[in-house]
């Protein structure tokens, strides 16, 4: 689904990553932990699209297709999704024309007839059951006044409804109370299915004990200098970052 | 600098011009004064003589070029065309749901089927002032002039030189003026047209009345109105006043409009500008009596080469009041703005709570806003602030839309049409909040340029926005 090859990005002239390898395959979760400042929300930015960066080096295909030329609205009508670390306030844009907007606009790319009002109401319904979120988040304008939990469970709840093929969650857990991490984790774990798949980027191991994931990686430092299964994240979780960083000083 | 920046040629050629045309019609404008309106023309025209016109040092005109509208070849009627027209022969208005007593002033004079002044039911009189001059002498003689200020250079003495014909709005004490009036400003021309339009608008006590203007042109000809409103808002009365301008590309518009707040009054002033090649707008609200609450919001979306300009001045002459300004603009291509907000807090206007803001976005390089928020305050227990921002469209906000699927022109209008909602949202008659909701969001499509009828006719009943938004 997704390959990064010997990818190289610099922002402002400095370099975040430095030839960091990625594969992810349908039906896989993939964890990527790191200390601070090792590039892993530059690699988010990357797979959604944005603009403040510069692509050195390097490749990103998605389902075929080289994703570096392709514009956001458009990654993300093909299926891909970002739950934002800091969602955004939008003062006077309501949660559902925003929603609607997004589902249509999909829809369209698609060759799919847009959903009428009714429709749209009843899928807004039946997500919020599927991943417990309550209903007020939805009566007001996109994120704003939220609390730091609601705005997360708001990224999972638009990622229920436009139910994307490769979610990068960038960061969904940190802040939120054991509650919040939850709701959360619970909305991951039930959108899961076997043609799409997860990059859940985050620097604790927290989040790990609700969603299982199949594999995790280290980036350190802009590449990936270790990958394994789950009990990679224990391991980190233990040891803690330093033991990464010796290593890698020690190659 | 000189010592002496001279006024331009332009300037000097048109104020001799009005100068010799009062002079040369002074028979027939006194002819039909009363002594007291006679005074006050003479009184202004002695200003006028004195001060002239503002010019580029003159304070609160600095960043607005008045070249354009000094003009050799306007034609000005001094005598009333249209006094009985069927208006609905040239017009009609069909606001969606919004049932309004409507009447409509045709360059200025007052436009009627029957008579020139109905009175309702419950005593409210409404119609032309040159007709009430006649009839409610008393009335318009104590109001007419006692809160326009003469002082202003240029554009208020001149109105008042000149003034004909307007609206005129008596609301007796205790009345609740039952539905919103309307009054539609058409300004329809063959020839370059310079227009002069005086309102009086006086709620009695314990009054309440909701007016809407409208102002527009049924052409693309030039033309240059020059308007000054008084509205007196008496004790525990509630004025909720709309000013609505969609004017041509040729249109230029001066609006000096004069509020008086006695105490436990209430006013709420909305000035929503959506074309016009030159707009200035002028807010000025004295409030003399205690207790009072004024909210005044403006919203101004501009675009090519227009220019607006929002003055704001609220007087606090009287202590436990509160007055609130929030003024919001776009401006597209090479539009330029003013914003300029004074709040004047006098020594014994203890508890006063004033507030003002004026936030703008720019959409490109070329466009520009001049905003000067400023408090000058006297009283040593009051609540104040003021703040202005000038902005682009938040790119966070932009790519977390664009994330989800929204391209960037359908991100990039529904952020604007948010900016502007604040202020719309304000409304408080919901089929006129539709309705101008409606036209801002044209507006921001770039669909709006001028109706042929009525500023709020959207009969064509378009899907909203973005066409699969909510119904």
């Amino acid at each position: 689904m997704l390959k990064i090859k010997n990818l190289n990005v610099s922002v402002e002239g400095k370099t975040i990553l430095k030839g960091l390898n990625l594969e992810v395959n349908e039906g896989e979760v993939h964890a990527i932990m790191g200390p601070n400042g090792s590039g892993k929300s530059t690699l988010a930015s990357v797979i959604a699209g944005r603009d403040y960066f510069t692509v050195e080096k390097g490749e990103v295909t998605y389902m075929g297709k080289n994703l570096l030329e392709i514009p956001p609205e458009v990654r993300a009508k093909e299926g891909i999704f970002l739950g934002f670390q800091y969602p955004i306030e939008i003062p006077g844009v309501s949660m559902t024309n925003f929603m609607r907007t997004a589902i249509n606009e999909k829809r369209k790319h698609l060759g799919l007839k847009p959903l009428t009002g009714a429709d749209f109401l009843k899928l807004i319904e039946e997500k919020k059951k599927l991943v417990k979120i309550e209903s007020k988040l939805t009566n007001r304008s996109v994120n704003e006044g939220f609390s730091g939990g609601e705005k997360k469970k708001n990224e999972i709840f638009q990622m229920a409804l436009l139910e994307p093929k490769l979610s990068v969650l960038d960061e969904t857990d940190s802040g939120l109370d054991i509650d919040a991490l939850k709701v959360v984790a619970n909305g991951v774990n039930t959108l899961k299915r076997k043609d799409n798949a997860t990059i859940l980027i985050t620097h604790y191991q927290r989040l790990l004990d609700f969603i299982i994931p199949d594999f995790v990686h280290v980036l350190y430092d802009g590449q990936i200098v270790k990958s394994g299964g789950k009990e990679l994240a224990l391991e980190l979780e233990e040891k803690g970052y330093n033991w990464i960083k010796q290593e890698v000083q020690a190659e | 600098m000189p010592e002496n920046i001279k006024t331009s040629k332009k300037q000097e050629v048109f104020k001799n011009t009005m100068e010799e045309l009062f002079e040369k019609k002074y028979d027939p404008i006194m002819e039909n004064s009363s002594p007291v309106i006679q005074n006050l023309r003479q009184k202004a025209f002695e200003i006028f003589k004195q001060n002239g016109f503002p010019d580029k040092k003159t304070e609160n005109w600095r960043f607005t070029d008045l070249d354009p509208l000094y003009r050799d070849d306007y034609t000005i009627d001094l005598e009333t065309k249209f006094q009985k027209t069927d208006v609905n022969k040239i017009f009609t208005c069909d606001v969606y749901d919004l049932d309004t007593y409507c009447v409509t002033l045709i360059n200025g004079w007052f436009a009627y089927k029957n008579s020139p002044l109905t009175q309702l039911k419950d005593g409210t009189v409404i119609g032309s002032l040159f007709k009430a001059m006649e009839v409610y002498p008393e009335i318009v003689e104590k109001h007419l002039g006692s809160i326009a200020k003469l002082s202003e250079p240029g554009f208020v003495p001149l109105n008042t030189i000149f003034m004909q014909d307007g609206l005129f709005i008596y609301v007796p004490d205790d009345v609740k003026v039952e539905k919103p009036v309307q009054v539609i400003n058409i300004v329809d021309s063959e020839n370059p047209v310079f227009l002069q339009p005086r309102n009086l608008i006086i709620a009695g006590k314990n009054s309440k009345i909701t007016l809407i203007h409208c102002d527009h042109t049924l052409t693309h000809n030039i033309s240059f109105t020059n308007t000054v409103s008084e509205v007196i808002v008496q004790e525990n009365a509630y004025v909720d006043h709309y000013k609505v301008q969609n004017k041509g590309r040729n249109s230029s518009l001066i609006t000096s409009l004069f509020f008086k707040q006695e105490k436990d009054s209430r006013l709420l002033n909305n000035a929503i500008t959506l074309n016009g090649k030159f707009t200035r707008n002028q807010v000025d609200l004295s409030i003399t009596g205690e207790n009072c609450h004024a909210d005044l919001n403006g919203l101004y979306l501009v675009d090519s080469n227009q220019h607006v300009d929002n003055q704001v001045f609220v007087d606090h002459m009287a202590p436990n009041s509160l007055s609130n300004q929030l003024y919001k603009g776009i401006l597209d291509d090479q539009a330029s703005g003013v914003f300029s907000g004074k709040v004047l807090v006098r020594r014994d206007s203890q508890k006063t709570q004033a507030y003002q803001n004026n936030k703008n976005l720019l959409l490109t390089d070329e466009a520009k806003v001049n905003t000067q928020p400023f408090l000058e305050i006297y009283a040593d227990d009051v609540k104040c602030s003021h703040g202005a921002t000038v902005g682009q469209l938040d790119p966070n906000a932009m790519f977390y839309l664009r994330s989800r699927g929204l391209c960037e022109l359908t991100a990039r209008q529904l952020l604007m049409f948010a900016f502007a909602d604040e202020i719309v949202n304000k409304i408080s008659i919901e089929p006129l909040r539709d309705n101008i909701s409606k036209l801002v969001e044209k507006r921001l499509r770039g669909e709006l340029s001028i109706c042929d009828q009525c500023i709020l006719n959207c009969s064509s009943r378009e899907p909203r926005f973005i066409q699969n938004f909510m119904d």
